[in-house]
């Protein structure tokens, strides 16, 4: 949707992010919680029991340090920890522990393609704070309304990357989302899946009326859990906004949540004092000192991050853009790929469509993650050589790679077994004349006229030989051989 | 001067329930320790940095290592009302 004239959109994102630790953020429990039974990963400190003594995650500041430094953002050499108050169930303690006026990431950007021009958007800070425990509505056991707490998310390692209002519209929303996911994927730090609420993004918008002044009400839109619901999110709230202002109402500042069923945003009551969080220092954390040491040695570890990489496909490699983008989103295979390319004389976007389309079809249908991937880049490399010089048809890559997937043999035992493609001309021809010979009929049918008899011979000849003929020396040496056969 | 609608508004966020009597008293009381703070405002504080802690500690942090949790009945010991493995509450509106 384009932005409704005579109005301006102004959209700022806060991204929380999930990230990949092994422990919580302030204590030794495991943060694997997402396949755990309720309550089963919980101790003292993430319960919030009096007297326990939290302590910081190295990785977990590692993690955000790195996706600050990917962000182009500033490493203040103090951060600390501060106390966020408020009264709701999903937090043990009745506070969050978070980061107030000291984040540890502060300022940067992010660049966006936006209909073909490039933005960049501003980022505020990056901080790290601590995941809430799961609440869940329920009618209870004796048909009271009641919430149930799973405090197995509690203390998860969260990290929340905020943006200027600097974004227009819901198209550059889903576009700043995906890039910072493919980044977030691509660094390591999160499995950056929104269905699983490791990337949620919430969304600030507002809608002023051009030439007027740009007040501070925003309305806080939450609960999309698809990049999807985020785009139509967004929209629905532009045009609930500027349906407001047309009929000459004031914007309320509140937070509402995305209903996908009734594809609408709803308001969400808020306690009266809800943004009230009476912030104050962790008494119980003393502060970051970030080194410089620390900070190179954090940027020595950055990996190459998606735009490079798709750079480098599409400029040198020659892959398409579209190719590009859907690889950039699987960071394993687009890695892998690259394993393959770089062993593969051929053109690289030869071996861009064969993961795209054969060897993922295989890893979807196998239920494998693409860290999963069973055979080497080295074994796949030969296999897309014996391909390219004729030694395997297609037809037999595929079934050769699907053996190799679900066999786990080695490509020379596979093909050892299945033989390769038979290319040789004399060989083939001797096979060709042989069905001619058993197949009268269909010799008659092709000086008849009827082309489509060469295709059944051609048949006879792949099963003759167990499919490994080259089909296209087949169809040539047949019609020689039928047109010849003709004019004896 | 702390007034009665600030305590008010600061029981509120505490989900304390007080009686006009308590209101009375925790405004006198609060005013006489913001007053006892207020000491601090007369030093000359130019060359002292800030700071949030007292203790002369910094960058305490710990390896990503895990330990075992623990069991459920312990998770659930103190819990007011146990209904599908979970700690059962009064129904919360949804909220940030």
């Amino acid at each position: 949707m384009t932005t409704p004239p005579g109005y301006r959109v102004v959209i700022g994102l806060e991204t929380h992010v999930q990230l990949k630790t092994a422990s919580k953020m302030f204590c030794r429990t495991s943060a694997a919680y997402a396949s755990a039974p309720p309550n089963t990963l919980v101790c003292p400190v993430c319960l919030g029991m009096p007297g326990v003594l939290p302590v910081i995650n190295a990785a977990a500041v590692d993690l955000t340090i790195l996706t600050g430094l990917a962000l182009h953002s500033e490493i203040p050499p103090h951060a600390k920890f501060d106390r966020k108050n408020y009264a709701y169930p999903d937090l043990m303690k009745w506070y969050q522990i978070s980061q107030y006026d000291l984040p540890l990431c502060v300022g940067g950007w992010l660049e966006i393609d936006a209909k073909g021009e490039t933005r960049r958007i501003r980022i505020t800070r990056v901080h790290l704070e601590e995941d809430t425990a799961k609440l869940t509505h329920v009618v209870g056991d004796d048909g009271q309304p009641a919430s149930l707490i799973d405090v197995n998310r509690s203390g998860v390692p969260l990290m929340e990357i905020v943006t200027e209002p600097d974004i227009t519209s819901a198209e550059e929303a889903m576009a700043y989302g995906l890039k910072l996911r493919n980044i977030l994927r691509w660094l390591g730090v999160s499995t950056a899946n929104m269905q699983d609420g490791a990337l949620r993004i919430d969304a600030n918008v507002s809608v002023w009326p051009i030439g007027a002044e740009v007040g501070d009400t925003k309305v806080e839109v939450k609960n999309m859990n698809s990049f999807r619901a985020l785009g139509q999110a967004l929209d629905f709230e532009v045009e609930r906004q500027t349906a407001l202002l047309e009929r000459g109402e004031r914007l309320e500042q509140e937070t509402r949540g995305w209903d996908e069923r009734a594809a609408r945003t709803v308001s969400q009551r808020t306690k009266e004092y809800a943004h009230d969080y009476r912030y104050f220092p962790e008494p119980d954390l003393p502060p970051l000192e970030i080194t410089r040491e620390r900070v190179q040695r954090l940027a020595e570890q950055m990996p190459e991050l998606p735009d490079a990489f798709r750079q480098r496909l599409t400029g040198e490699l020659g892959v398409a853009s579209a190719d590009a983008d859907e690889l950039i989103e699987d960071r394993d295979l687009a890695v892998y790929t690259i394993d393959v390319i770089e062993r593969h004389a051929g053109p690289a976007a030869e071996v861009v469509t064969w993961v795209l389309q054969d060897v993922r079809r295989l890893l979807n249908a196998r239920e494998l993650e693409s860290d999963d991937m069973p055979i080497s880049a080295a074994s796949m490399a030969q296999l897309l050589a014996l391909r390219a010089k004729g030694e395997l048809s297609s037809t037999m890559a595929g079934t050769v790679l699907e053996e190799m997937f679900d066999s786990g043999k080695s490509l020379e035992e596979v093909v050892a077994a299945r033989g390769r493609q038979i290319s040789d001309t004399d060989a083939l021809a001797d096979i060709a004349r042989e069905v001619m010979a058993a197949n009268p009929q269909a010799v008659a049918d092709y000086h008849a006229g009827k082309d489509r008899a060469v295709q059944f011979l051609m048949g006879q000849v792949m099963r003759r030989t167990r499919g490994q003929a080259n089909p296209g020396k087949v169809t040539e040496l047949l019609r020689v051989e039928l047109d010849r056969d003709r004019g004896e | 001067m702390i007034d009665r609608e600030q305590v008010v508004h600061v029981a509120a966020l505490a989900r304390l329930a007080l009686s006009e009597a308590e209101i009375d008293r925790m405004q006198a009381d609060l005013q006489q320790i913001l007053q006892a703070f207020e000491a601090l405002n007369a030093l000359d504080v130019s060359d002292v940095s800030p700071t949030a802690q007292v203790i002369p500690l910094a960058t305490v942090e710990r390896p990503d290592a895990t330990e075992a949790p623990l069991s459920r009945d312990d998770v659930m010991r103190n819990a007011p009302r146990v209904e599908r493995d979970q700690i059962r509450v009064p129904a919360v509106l949804p909220e940030d």
